[in-house]
């Protein structure tokens, strides 16, 4: 006698399992297939070419009509099972009662939906299914403005499906870069690049606030302020397994509907499969492991002997037309290391990680032909300790033999060999030039101009010239940045600017960064010039910080902090020193203390106290003192005319003025000023960073004192007459400043750098002067923010994440 | 009370980041790597004891806030000239949830 399967669910995995069982057994079942969309099983990865209309929805159906009568299915589409009993062996639906005597699970998985304000509103769906690709298609004219929340795969095909079809689409991910699951930061910049090459604009590390409109969708607000208008929201932020029927029918749930290795659930009649199943605390989304389950369920059906196994998957992905591959384990980790290879002018980038003698992971982006030699090898866990040297050039190298040696590869190119892209330098003509007395990459520049452009081919024209020279040869005097690249400092920033590299891991991927994620070093060092370069663009990367600035307060010793809150000009009131008071009380302050910026320290403080205390200084209207940044900390002043009856000026009201401008730049190092009203110099501005002595005739602008590890007295850049003049030029020179000194140089050891003189031509030049003078409002309209008050509204992130001290107790 | 225990979400430390936990045998720095792998540590350097929870996060290591010693956060071990090492602590991140063996406080409350 038949038997009753009763399927709910027509997706890939369900398709795959119904062709296996029937192909077998064509007479074992009667079957019935349920599915809450109303048509049968089609591929449901091919929605995409339908979206972007390389293909129609007839060419990706896998079972039609024919198929199901030729093979006895029922076909319930349309109709939602909305009850499993159990005890009866049925299962719900609107029509009525199912009797079976197996049952197979197969609802998939549901697309997971933030819960911001604005979800419900019409125009806003997800991308699961035919009628979401279609709500897309339908708002995806050319020029309807179309916003995708999630840069994974889903978002990104989604994304430019719509802008195949003419919409105006922007991609507004969580994450630092797109699809951070199968991809690191290098290639998920390439990708992002490449993206925004084909019109899709790219917004990482955005948080959705809410989706605003009334009746109707009309824009995207993120947390940090900005605004996208869309016509059509897309939200592709993740799916979850679909399991609300496994639920209410007592089955065992974990992530997912619990499966065991013979896809049965937790009631031997019922079986599950696909992307709603959870096997050894395992979720699957690939569809290579589901057709290796669709196989085991029709064995398990029959009774035959079968065990699902899931195999190491390999990612090859076109989006788009963008290559891009990842397998194996490409995780940072103890005791593994990692080659890479970039080759900026192509867009390549690969990435191979070994675990001791072992091949354990590969993400490649742009060229990804080696994909599946480098997947063998990660599969065959073959010892690749012979090939190391030349692993990451692939079998094509691999033939020629392990030997190879990276400087004999530039000692086998020809004379003719095109070195330098940017100036068309060869071989041939760098290696003359050494032959004719240039020992130096700055000579070999001078008179060849290779690597003087964009610099990226510094490295190889290093290698050219350690061959003619041998040991002849040392590198240029000033060092590299860092043993993370062969870049100085200044190298970075002027191919920061010339690239327009626009993010850390930008700047990794077009310098030929050596190490995966930095270090320490450079990391703080390109945050900076990245921040300073691009203002408005570049969003500031807290985890590349040193404590202080990311806690914005000082570390001390013992591991508490120290806070400074701002006194312009060094003036307070009662009030305020009421609420600095109350302050140390309640929080217990150990020390307060006088500093020599003219402010108040309170130290001692612990980190979980921080949010609090800064909330109440924040009420009694004071800001942070940035005494912990890389930026502007105080500008001292004196008396002034006000009160003095030698002061000349007001230099107490022209410091306040100062620091009222100044305050929240970030800086190469940290900036102090000095206002004096007089040449007695009670404010001794003489040795600040920038000093500001008032005469009778108005104002000296003396720079590059230092008062710490060298004593120096500021150099005379120029004197002005009024106090607005002052301003400006302070202003200008502190943006000349941030825009050309290498990271923690103070500005007198940048002033001997790049002399005084060139310095005074900068400000000579009035427009020149203006131009530096609006840039910094440009940046200041941006980062002139009180931090304490945005990060005393999340305390919960500076306290402990858990407290085990009491359960150790029990 | 023996083995791996629930801490928290994972995304409640940022990535290249960590978080701290406290426990009768003082912190554990709990780091969150740029590809979310876990690892933790006695959340003070044997140098000078700094807090290492609120050093730079980079591939698999971390630098000391106080002097910038270096640690392998697997092994514990100091990098370079510096020797010396810090204890560490098993831990992974499983389905979005970070767990800490917590089997070092048994041993202690059980001494």
């Amino acid at each position: 006698m038949k038997q009753n399967l009763v399927v709910i669910g027509a997706g890939m995995a369900s398709g795959r399992m119904l062709e296996h069982l029937l192909d077998a057994a064509p007479d074992a079942f009667d079957v019935t297939l349920f599915n809450a969309e109303p048509r049968g099983n089609y591929n449901r990865l091919m929605l995409s070419p339908v979206l972007s209309g390389e293909k129609t929805y007839e060419q990706i159906v896998t079972h039609d009509d024919a198929w199901y009568a030729a093979r006895g299915v029922t076909c319930r589409f349309g109709e939602h099972v909305t009850k499993i009993d159990r005890a009866r062996k049925v299962a719900v639906s609107k029509a009525g009662e199912t009797a079976y005597d197996s049952l197979v699970i197969a609802t998939g998985s549901a697309p997971f939906i933030i819960p911001v304000a604005g979800r419900e509103l019409p125009g806003v769906v997800t991308y699961r299914d035919l009628e979401d690709t279609n709500a897309m298609i339908a708002a995806a004219s050319p020029g309807a403005r179309a916003v995708v929340i999630g840069g994974g795969l889903l978002g990104l095909e989604a994304a430019a499906g719509m802008a195949a079809r003419g919409a105006e689409v922007t991609v507004i991910h969580l994450m630092g870069h797109l699809m951070e699951r199968q991809l690191d930061p290098a290639a998920g910049y390439l990708l992002q690049k490449d993206l925004e090459r084909r019109g899709i604009r790219i917004h990482c590390k955005g948080a959705t606030k809410a989706i605003l409109g009334n009746g109707r969708v009309e824009a995207v607000l993120l947390e940090d302020g900005t605004v996208y208008p869309a016509d059509l929201v897309c939200m592709a932020v993740g799916i979850r397994p679909e399991t609300r029927l496994a639920t209410d029918a007592h089955l065992e749930i974990g992530r997912g509907i619990v499966v065991n290795d013979r896809m049965q659930t937790s009631d031997p009649a019922i079986r599950a499969l696909g992307e709603c199943v959870e096997h050894e605390g395992q979720l699957f989304g690939l569809v290579a492991p589901l057709y290796d389950q669709a196989k085991v369920l029709a064995a398990s059906l029959l009774g035959q002997d079968a065990a699902f196994r899931p195999v190491q998957t390999a990612t090859k992905l076109k989006v788009t037309g963008c290559d891009l591959f990842s397998a194996g384990d490409f995780a940072d980790a103890p005791g593994r290391e990692d080659i890479v290879f970039r080759d900026p002018g192509r867009g390549v980038y690969k990435r191979l990680i070994l675990e001791g003698d072992r091949l354990v992971g590969a993400v490649m982006y742009g060229d990804t032909a080696d994909g599946q030699w480098f997947f063998d090898l990660i599969k065959q866990g073959k010892d690749v300790t012979e090939a190391r040297e030349t692993l990451i050039f692939g079998p094509a190298f691999a033939a020629g033999g392990p030997s190879a040696d990276p400087l004999a590869a530039v000692a086998a190119l020809p004379p003719e060999a095109e070195i330098c892209g940017c100036n068309g330098v060869c071989k041939g003509r760098i290696v003359q030039a050494v032959e004719g007395g240039a020992a130096t990459l700055d000579a070999v520049r001078a008179t060849t101009k290779a690597s003087a452009s964009c610099g990226s081919c510094t490295g190889l024209v290093e290698k050219v010239m350690a061959l003619c020279l041998g040991d002849g040869f040392r590198a240029d005097a000033n060092p590299p940045m860092c043993r993370c690249t062969d870049h100085t400092h200044d190298d970075v920033r002027r191919l920061i600017k010339s690239m327009a590299l626009k993010s850390i891991p930008a700047v990794m991927q077009e310098l030929g960064w050596k190490t995966a994620g930095g270090c320490a070093s450079c990391r703080p060092a390109l945050n900076y010039y990245l921040l300073a370069d691009w203002p408005t663009e570049y969003r500031d990367d807290r985890q590349s910080r040193f404590v202080n600035e990311r806690n914005h307060a000082n570390i001390q010793k013992d591991g508490t902090y120290s806070v400074v809150p701002r006194m312009w000009g060094g003036v307070t009131t009662p009030a305020e020193l009421r609420a600095i008071a109350d302050a140390a009380d309640k929080f217990a302050v150990p020390m307060v203390k006088v500093t020599g910026g003219q402010r108040i320290d309170l130290l001692g403080v612990r980190k979980e106290d921080l949010p609090a205390i800064w909330a109440d200084l924040n009420a009694a209207g004071m800001v942070s003192g940035a005494a912990y940044a890389k930026g502007l900390r105080t500008v001292k002043t004196c008396v002034g005319s006000e009160f003095c009856r030698f002061g000349t000026q007001d230099s107490t009201g022209l410091g306040i003025r100062l620091e009222k401008l100044l305050w929240g730049s970030w800086t190469p190092a940290k900036v102090k000023l000095g206002v004096s009203g007089c040449p007695r110099n009670c404010a001794e501005a003489t040795c600040k960073d920038i000093g500001v002595v008032c005469v009778d005739s108005g104002y000296q602008i003396s720079v590059a004192g230092a008062a710490g590890l060298e004593v120096k007295e500021t150099e005379l850049l120029m004197t002005v007459a009024t106090g607005d003049e002052a301003l400006e030029v302070i202003a200008a020179f502190t943006q000349l400043y941030r825009e050309n000194s290498r990271y923690l140089h103070r500005i007198y050891k940048w002033v001997a750098k790049v002399g005084l003189d060139w310095c005074r031509d900068q400000m000579a030049d009035p427009a020149n002067r203006r131009a530096l003078y609006d840039r910094f409002l440009q940046s200041q309209a941006v980062h002139q923010a009180d931090p304490w008050a945005e990060l005393a509204e999340r305390p919960a992130d500076w306290a402990p994440i858990a407290d085990l001290t009491l359960r150790a107790a029990e | 009370m023996t083995g791996f225990i629930d801490i928290a979400a994972l995304d409640d430390i940022p990535r290249q980041g960590a978080r701290v936990v406290k426990t009768p045998l003082g912190c554990v720095a709990i780091f969150r790597t740029a590809d979310d792998r876990v690892f933790a540590l006695e959340d003070r350097c044997p140098h000078k004891g700094g807090p290492l929870s609120e050093g730079i996060v980079h591939g698999s290591h971390v630098t000391c806030p106080l002097h910038g010693w270096v640690f392998d956060m697997a092994t514990g071990l100091a990098e370079g000239a510096d020797e010396g090492s810090v204890r560490t602590f098993a831990a992974r991140a499983e389905g979005g949830r970070v767990l800490l063996d917590a089997d070092f406080l048994q041993r202690r409350s059980a001494a």
